[in-house]
């Protein structure tokens, strides 16, 4: 609603701006010469439009822009009868017929009974480019920006007036940089230009480098008649070129430390599970699933009781979440795994049961599809550190996240009495027990706090996957893997673990493509298990030989 | 752990069968092989002994899964191996006969080309991979459902048992192993069919598989699989061979000590596995009429394991029971109430870890009557201590 009213407002600006753009320009707003292009557009071949296409783009007409939105969405069409040009608006079962200049409303028809103007791919870019132009003047920033890009794209060069003078009035420093890359662009592609203006606008291209700026390069090397020009843009493409490549290898890495730190929470609560208890739990998944879900009650009910409270609704979700999945593992561990002590294969089996029920209770409460969790504001959107590199908050904050519980869990570990108690019940389990430590109750209290600790780790994923009731069967066997990989009773291993399997997967996507690479890091870490079979950081000492 | 006193003198039939129940079995399985397509192909439908084409599917389909469970049964039963990966052989034996089969569809697909199965014609290949050649022949097939499936055993066990990967980290690892099957038989370019798999299968050796008597024959032929299979394992369990499997699963480090080559012993019995599993895989394709890689999901795998845990793991023929039981509930529970059968499944994998951890067939009073039970069952029923960290290095 209020969304509708801004792009409303914004585009009553634009028509004035229109307007008085215009009338600064001292054009005529000829409806006459506007009447002659659409007739062009309607009776010519496909030069003939593209010309008319352009003469409605440079004609400064208020309605120029809706009739070629009008055309490009394939609304502008002939009405075979009279042979007049109609935008077409679909109302109920006939269509609205709007006269394209006046904008007012005409008549209705049949489907059907009008025959669309028909346009090809390369009529299709010019009038993107056009429109492209037309919103350079844009009140909106945004759109301004994408107008700017649209026509880097297009390299239409007849906007080049318009450009110079959206530059002139730009008033924001981001958007001006877009139009004189997009300005930069033109030039540089411009073969009627000298050539030391088009390689002034190579280099100027050159230091904004990015994907787009690289392939435009790459055209310019490839198609250019002039032997400066092309030097220039070879010289420059390399410049872009290894510029990209180190982004994308930042990106490459950011990424794969954006893997590990879900790997890491995800990884870690199993880790303090199977390294006090020997006890693969393979409900371990479907606890993060819980966490997520919690995640997304406890939104669903901000959103309808206390929409104001709703960028502080992951503060309330991660203790609530830590709670219910830490229940729900003090629970498994009461209710199954107490009675199958000794026996690692019996609980894998029977945990696995508990998964199952844990899925299919999830899903016939919540159904199975995907359920909208939200990103707080100060989570949603991205930074742009430079051109081609961009990082999300979200991706930025479970980074962070991850190692504030993981720094929190090793302080508990090393700290606190109970984190003692477990550490000794890691180590030799009788031994403890003959200090007098309850060594059940710290098995069912580790349980709980590795189940708590998958409950948050849901609570992140939450924010970057989809809650569904499949979330952690997709996370359980890589988390496996960061635990087996890194070594049992020792977080660190899960830490070294978790990042070196996240970067190495992300590292090796662009060369092996993502299946592929997975596949290559779970044959590395099979082979890896042969060489050193209890991890990485492994425990050492009599003790472990039991 | 007594000797038995069949151990050493030469093996009478009914003791290779490990007694009544195992003659039993036999005499099921062959009964199977012979009555129910009796009872398709020779009683008229309208008569109320007349078994309908769709029971022969089913029962196909369970045979196959009665095979898969033995091999499972075979390691984890009788060596303590517990696999969960075990879907991986079972799959690449369906695979190997999935080839040969889209090969014998020949000009007969919608592309109608004679060289290449529609898939590839789709993906616009041009010509075979060289991993295809030889398919067309039928016994180069079931040459490779047994090679292949049994190389993969050897090298993954030869990899794992060489160093001494035991207990949860081998099933962690067993898991992951199909699970990287499945990521890289998805795939397009692997040229098995991506998602789809191989399917549309016409015929086989000439017979049309839709034909009835065809399916009375893959019927028998796994009925008698599955017999044969039995027949084998029992002798390998009841072999010296068996006898120190028994032990390595009991007691892995003493079994070293005392200074047997205990990697050997294991990679035998999984290799024998793998090719077991890879065998039904083989008999399963033709049946159903599909093998794709949803085959090779972990989850797949870890059901084989609740099959034979259900039966009564170390019995053998509990295994085969199980996977009748366990798939007939599963065909039953789908059909009348779907979103109950994950809670029956997940269910049964807890009560039987909790309250049932013989299986059916080990918790059964007296099965044999006044016969001594022979010496594996005994040990089965020490139980825990079979999975006591202990016991392993």
């Amino acid at each position: 609603m209020f969304k509708r009213a801004i792009r409303a407002g914004s585009m009553a600006l634009v028509t004035v701006l229109w307007v008085l753009a215009a009338l600064a320009a001292a054009r005529p707003a000829a409806a006459a010469d506007l009447a002659a292009s659409l007739d062009q557009l309607a009776r010519g071949d496909f030069a003939a439009k593209g010309a008319a296409v352009e003469a409605i783009a440079g004609s400064g007409h208020e309605r120029a822009e809706a009739i070629l939105q009008a055309l490009i969405d394939g609304q502008l069409a002939q009405v075979p009868a009279t042979g007049q040009l109609v935008i077409t608006a679909a109302s109920g079962s006939v269509l609205r017929l709007i006269d394209p200049i006046s904008g007012a409303g005409v008549s209705e028809a049949e489907r059907g009974a009008v025959a669309p103007i028909t346009i090809n791919n390369r009529l299709r870019a010019a009038i993107r480019g056009a429109l492209g132009s037309l919103t350079l003047l844009s009140a909106d920033a945004d759109r301004r920006r994408a107008a700017a890009d649209a026509v880097f794209r297009a390299r239409d060069g007849a906007v080049v007036p318009i450009l110079e003078t959206a530059i002139a009035r730009e008033t924001s420093d981001r958007v001006r940089a877009r139009l004189e890359r997009a300005l930069s662009a033109l030039r540089a592609v411009n073969p009627a230009l000298p050539a030391a203006d088009r390689i002034r606008a190579i280099e100027r291209l050159a230091a904004s480098p990015d994907q787009e700026v690289g392939s435009l390069l790459a055209g310019v090397v490839a198609g250019e008649a002039d032997a400066a020009v092309r030097a220039a843009a070879e010289e420059a493409l390399k410049r872009v070129e290894a510029r990209l490549a180190l982004w994308g290898a930042v990106g490459g890495l950011f990424q794969g430390l954006s893997l590990g730190s879900v790997l890491l929470l995800a990884a870690v609560g199993l880790a303090i599970t199977f390294g006090v208890m020997g006890v693969i739990n393979m409900a371990h998944g479907e606890i993060m699933m819980l966490g997520a879900y919690t995640t997304f009650v406890i939104q669903e009910w901000i959103r309808t009781n206390a929409p104001h409270l709703f960028d502080y609704s992951l503060a309330f979700a991660i203790p609530t979440a830590f709670v219910v999945a830490g229940g729900v593992g003090i629970l498994i561990e009461r209710g199954v795994i107490r009675f199958l002590y000794g026996r690692p294969l019996e609980t894998l089996l029977a945990t696995w049961g508990v998964s199952l029920i844990l899925q299919q209770t999830v899903r016939t409460i919540f159904g199975p599809n995907n359920r909208e969790v939200g990103n707080p504001s100060w989570m949603s959107g991205a930074i742009e550190v430079v051109g081609g590199l961009t990082l999300t908050y979200n991706r930025i904050w479970i980074i962070v996240f991850s190692l504030i519980v993981f720094a929190l869990l090793m302080v508990l570990i090393a700290r606190s009495s109970f984190g003692l108690q477990m550490r000794a019940v890691t180590q030799n389990r009788r031994m403890a027990a003959s200090m007098g430590i309850r060594t059940g109750y710290v098995d069912a209290l580790t349980f709980g706090l590795g189940s708590g600790i998958a409950g948050i780790a849901g609570v992140a994923l939450s924010q970057i996957d989809n809650v569904s009731p499949n979330l952690g069967q997709s996370y359980i066997i890589d988390s496996f893997m960061v635990v087996v990989f890194g070594g049992v009773g020792n977080l660190w291993g899960t830490l070294v673990g978790a990042f070196s399997l996240g970067i190495v997967n992300k590292v090796l996507e662009p060369y092996a493509g993502a299946v592929l690479g997975k596949i290559l890091v779970l044959v590395a870490i099979i082979l890896f298990i042969q060489k050193r079979p209890r991890g990485l950081f492994a425990l050492k000492g009599r003790a472990v030989e039991n | 752990m007594g000797a038995h006193p069949t151990a050493a003198a030469p093996p009478r039939p009914s003791s290779l069968l490990g007694g009544p129940a195992g003659v039993i079995t036999v005499g099921i399985l062959l009964a199977i092989a012979v009555l129910l397509p009796v009872l398709n192909l020779a009683v008229p439908p309208s008569s109320a002994l007349h078994v309908p084409t769709w029971a022969l599917a089913l029962v196909g389909k369970y045979l196959c899964y009665a095979l898969l469970a033995l091999s499972i049964d075979l390691i984890w039963g009788y060596c303590g191996i517990l696999s969960l990966g075990h879907g991986a052989f079972f799959a690449l034996g369906g695979y190997a006969m999935g080839m040969h089969l889209m090969r014998e569809i020949g000009p007969r697909g919608v592309y109608k080309n004679p060289e290449l199965p529609d898939f590839m014609v789709f993906l616009n290949w041009q010509e075979l991979p060289w991993y295809w050649h030889g398919f067309d022949s039928f016994a180069f097939a079931c040459l490779m459902v047994v090679l292949v499936p049994g190389l993969l055993a050897f090298v993954f066990g030869w990899f794992a048992f060489r160093s001494r990967v035991t207990g949860v980290y081998l099933s962690i690892i067993s898991q992951a192993m199909t699970f990287a099957f499945m990521l890289a038989f998805f795939r397009n370019d692997m040229g098995f069919g991506g998602n789809n798999g191989l399917t549309d299968f016409k015929d086989v050796l000439g017979f049309d598989l839709q034909a009835d008597t065809t399916r009375a024959a893959l019927l028998a032929l796994s009925a008698l699989a599955v017999a044969a299979a039995f027949v084998v394992c029992r002798f390998i369990v009841t072999s010296r061979l068996g006898k120190v499997l028994i032990a390595v699963r009991d007691a892995e480090s003493r079994v070293r000590f005392l200074g047997y080559p205990v990697a050997s012993y294991k990679l035998f019995v999984f290799t024998v596995s793998g090719v077991m599993a890879g065998i039904a895989g083989a008999l399963y394709v033709p049946q159903v009429g599909i093998i794709n890689p949803s085959e090779f999901a972990p989850a797949n795998s870890i059901e084989i394991v609740i099959w034979v845990a259900v039966g009564g793991r170390g019995t053998l023929y509990g295994a085969i029971l199980g996977a009748f039981a366990v798939n007939y509930a599963k065909s039953f529970l789908t059909g009348a109430i779907p979103e109950l059968w994950l809670f029956a499944l997940g269910a049964l994998f807890i009560g039987v870890t909790l309250f049932l951890p013989k299986g059916i067939c080990g918790s059964l009073p007296r099965l044999r009557g006044r016969r001594r039970p022979p010496p594996e069952t005994t040990a089965v029923a020490r139980g825990p201590l079979a999975d006591v960290p202990g016991a392993q290095p």
